[in-house]
């Protein structure tokens, strides 16, 4: 068997990759259109889905992508990534997820390259299907509207995971060996964001109480914005191309003319028909030689191949530039800037308590206590007033917007110095002058609303447990005394074991001589 | 009675299923099989399930095959669609093929009601298997060689009032976003599939019946556990294409 790829092997895996990175673009970003997406199978093959798979191809979608990669696959250290993110019509965004197609340098030099790896990357996709509506951004995308949208953007380049927060989570979706490497599939996303129930994003005007402690306000670089995902097609009009339902209903939001958007002139003229010509033209048309009797086993067949990529015709407000072999630097990643101290403790606090890390009492009421602040400091807190918290709780007293200087998740005040070491933890507790021991107190002043509890019906019920639990007595076995007693009875009565065991010396050796 | 392990089903027609062992010279050295569990409210369990068995047969179907001369064949497209639960705070991607959805659906259903009906604790199993036929010689008949056995265990749990059940959507959501991400993680192994059968054997691999997708050849049976810890075993089985009709 041939361990060098033959030239045709080496451009057909180069075309895979290369739709294939479009294709898996298309399927996350469609994704997070906030519409539930539908495509019909067709059981002749119409010479231009890729994969065996109907997904449609969104003209901008394909153009940012192209743009990203400017000519390039994805190859060791040169990932393509495409990042989800939220933005809130306040104008506060955060990253959700960060969808990255690598390649590492583990070959597989043995696997066929127009059968094996082009029906593995297909089931990558499919695997992309089911992974793309069960992260916890789908939930998100799927009610966006006037209080946020959901944008994407594509990069290639080096993976950069800085600005999705402490704590986040992977998932893989998949790997495909091929002979120059190994493609892997995978998605980092945010997860303090899933005990952020959506329906706060409903329900809470405004949205920047909420989520203040999270957001940092980033810079987009001008050479890759930021797109919204709220595409909506045209009439389909075209009868190449498999059509797609237009779920009026479920979408929430019509085009969002915001600035990042580039491209809204031409998200109007999307004209299927076109699509579906120069689908055909960059399809790829799906022989395959199959079983044992075949001529040519393996071997690819298809009409207007002539290696290499096929031109694609141009299109609609993209025209033949979007394909045109550029020299430009491919688009570094965004450095956003770091999240600030107090945010990214915050988020390693939200993640402890998301890992069920709830040790010692300590833990657990800090934890409490910052999810408070951050679930309703825009809340009009009605029980504050009616205790003495003129100096300690001031600060978590629904505010403006812009006081972020004043936010004690932005900026915590210095912790004070107390007396029990409870009330130590609690970095943004007030001055000394709170710290008279009424932990209980001075927490049941405010309302609290836990991060599972619901809103309506029975709020007080984890609320109420948290309370009654926040200091458990010690367990006895581990109270000093105790344990020291026991430890010291122990000791003792060591001597007179011993002494016992000694004696038995020949019974325990005629024992061991049984096990043998 | 109690049986350990479950019974290997009662066949009806042709074909007997042979358990997970290796059969003669059959490809299929061993059956993969994958086992997860969930707990649902009752009204749940026909949604949940069908969230499992769609999200397996998307990766184990294909488009359809249509074999040209010198052994080259086409395939055609599959399309998906995104399904929303009514009763969990989940969606998932099925494929779109209507066929397909309405034999799930069926089997789904006779699952769901065989637990309601059982009266028991409401603990049961559906299992998804996929299996590739084998032609024996005549008086013998053909043989059904399992390759990936999915088994799905249920217990539905009753709730008792209208919070609980709302923090049920979401956990159960939670749940079966986790096994989605456990079978993607299966398929993603690569590990054995039959080989693209030529187009004599496409029967003894693939289900041709559909007309617009081709999943591998597949049966779903369920068993109900009842109280007593005994297997009472129902068995609804897929109609297999019978490959002696012309």
């Amino acid at each position: 068997m041939d361990t060098d790829l033959s030239s045709q092997d080496r451009k057909d895996l180069d075309k895979f990759i290369k739709f294939f990175a479009l294709k898996t673009v298309q399927v996350i970003v469609q994704a997070r259109l906030g519409e539930k997406i539908c495509t019909r199978s067709s059981s002749s093959p119409t010479g231009s889905d890729w994969f065996n798979l109907a997904i449609k191809d969104i003209p901008e979608v394909t153009h940012e992508a192209k743009k990203a990669l400017a000519g390039q696959l994805p190859a060791v250290g040169r990932s393509m990534c495409v990042e989800i993110s939220l933005k809130t019509s306040e104008g506060d965004s955060m990253e959700l997820e960060l969808w990255c197609l690598e390649m590492n340098e583990k070959c597989d030099k043995e696997i066929k390259v127009s059968y094996t790896v082009y029906n593995r990357l297909s089931l990558l996709l499919k695997s992309l299907l089911a992974i793309t509506r069960v992260t916890p951004a789908y939930r998100l995308s799927r009610k966006q509207g006037h209080e946020y949208v959901i944008l994407y953007r594509i990069y290639f380049g080096e993976v950069q995971l800085s600005g999705l927060g402490e704590g986040f989570q992977t998932v893989r979706v998949g790997t495909v060996g091929t002979p120059v490497g190994t493609i892997t599939l995978s998605c980092a996303y945010r997860i303090n964001l899933a005990f952020m129930s959506t329906r706060q994003f409903e329900r809470t005007p405004p949205i920047m109480g909420i989520i203040i402690d999270h957001f940092v306000d980033r810079p987009y670089p001008s050479s890759s914005p930021m797109h919204p995902c709220n595409y909506r097609a045209g009439e389909d009009n075209g009868a190449v191309y498999p059509s797609v339902e237009d779920s009026q209903e479920v979408c929430t939001s019509s085009f969002s003319t915001s600035p990042p958007s580039q491209l809204s002139s031409s998200r109007l003229s999307y004209q299927p028909a076109a699509l579906g010509v120069g689908s055909a033209d960059m399809g790829y048309p799906v022989l395959f030689a199959g079983g044992l009797h075949a001529a040519h086993p393996h071997q690819l067949i298809g009409p207007g191949k002539e290696g290499g990529v096929p031109p694609v015709p141009s299109q609609p407000a993209h025209g033949t530039q979007a394909d045109q072999e550029r020299m430009c630097t491919p688009l570094d990643g965004v450095h956003y800037s770091a999240a600030t101290p107090s945010s990214s403790e915050d988020t390693e606090t939200v993640s402890n308590s998301s890992e069920g890390k709830c040790g010692s009492p300590h833990d657990l009421l800090e934890t409490i206590f910052v999810r408070k602040v951050g679930a309703f400091v825009n809340k009009p807190i009605n029980q504050v007033t009616m205790a003495n918290l003129d100096i300690p709780f001031a600060m978590f007293a629904p505010k403006n917007v812009e006081l972020e200087d004043n936010d004690p998740m932005v900026n915590p005040p210095d912790s004070p110095e107390t007396e029990s070491p409870l009330q130590g933890s609690l970095h943004s507790e007030g001055s000394s002058g709170s710290s008279t021991g009424n932990t209980h107190d001075d927490f049941v002043m405010i309302d609290f609303k836990p991060a599972f509890s619901k809103d309506d019906i029975l709020p007080m019920d984890l609320g109420t447990f948290y309370r009654e639990f926040q200091n458990p007595p010690q367990l006895s076995s581990l109270s000093i005394d105790i344990g020291a007693q026991s430890m010291a009875e122990d000791l003792d009565s060591l001597p007179e074991k011993l002494a016992v065991h000694e004696k038995n010396v020949k019974e325990f050796d005629a024992f061991v001589e049984t096990l043998q | 009675m109690v049986h350990f392990p479950p019974p290997r089903r009662q066949m009806v027609g042709p074909g007997r299923t042979r358990c997970c062992g290796p059969p003669g010279a059959a490809p299929a050295m061993n059956c993969r099989a994958e086992v997860l569990e969930v707990s649902v409210e009752g009204r749940q369990v026909e949604e949940a399930m069908l969230a499992v068995l769609h999200t397996v047969l998307l990766h184990r179907s294909t488009g359809k095959f249509h074999y040209k001369k010198e052994g080259t064949y086409s395939i055609g497209t599959v399309g998906t669609q995104d399904v929303d639960c009514d009763f969990i705070d989940f969606a998932y991607v099925r494929v779109s093929s209507e066929e397909l959805d309405r034999a799930l659906r069926k089997a789904v259903g006779e699952f769901k009601d065989a637990l309601r009906g059982s009266g028991s604790d409401g603990m049961g199993q559906i299992s998804l298997e996929f299996y590739q036929k084998k032609k024996s010689r005549w008086p013998f008949s053909d043989e059904c060689i399992p390759w990936e056995l999915w088994t799905i265990k249920v217990n539905v749990v009753n709730l008792a009032n209208e919070q609980e059940r709302q923090i049920c959507r979401e956990k159960v959501g939670e749940k079966l976003c986790e096994k989605i991400i456990n079978i993607v993680e299966v398929m993603n192994r690569h590990e054995y599939l039959p080989k693209m059968p030529t187009q004599s054997e496409v029967d003894n691999v693939f289900d041709t019946s559909l007309k617009d997708v081709q999943p591998y050849l597949y049966k779903i049976s369920y068993q109900i556990t009842d109280s007593l810890g005994t297997s009472v075993t129902t068995t609804m089985r897929r109609l297999i294409k019978d490959t002696l009709a012309l």
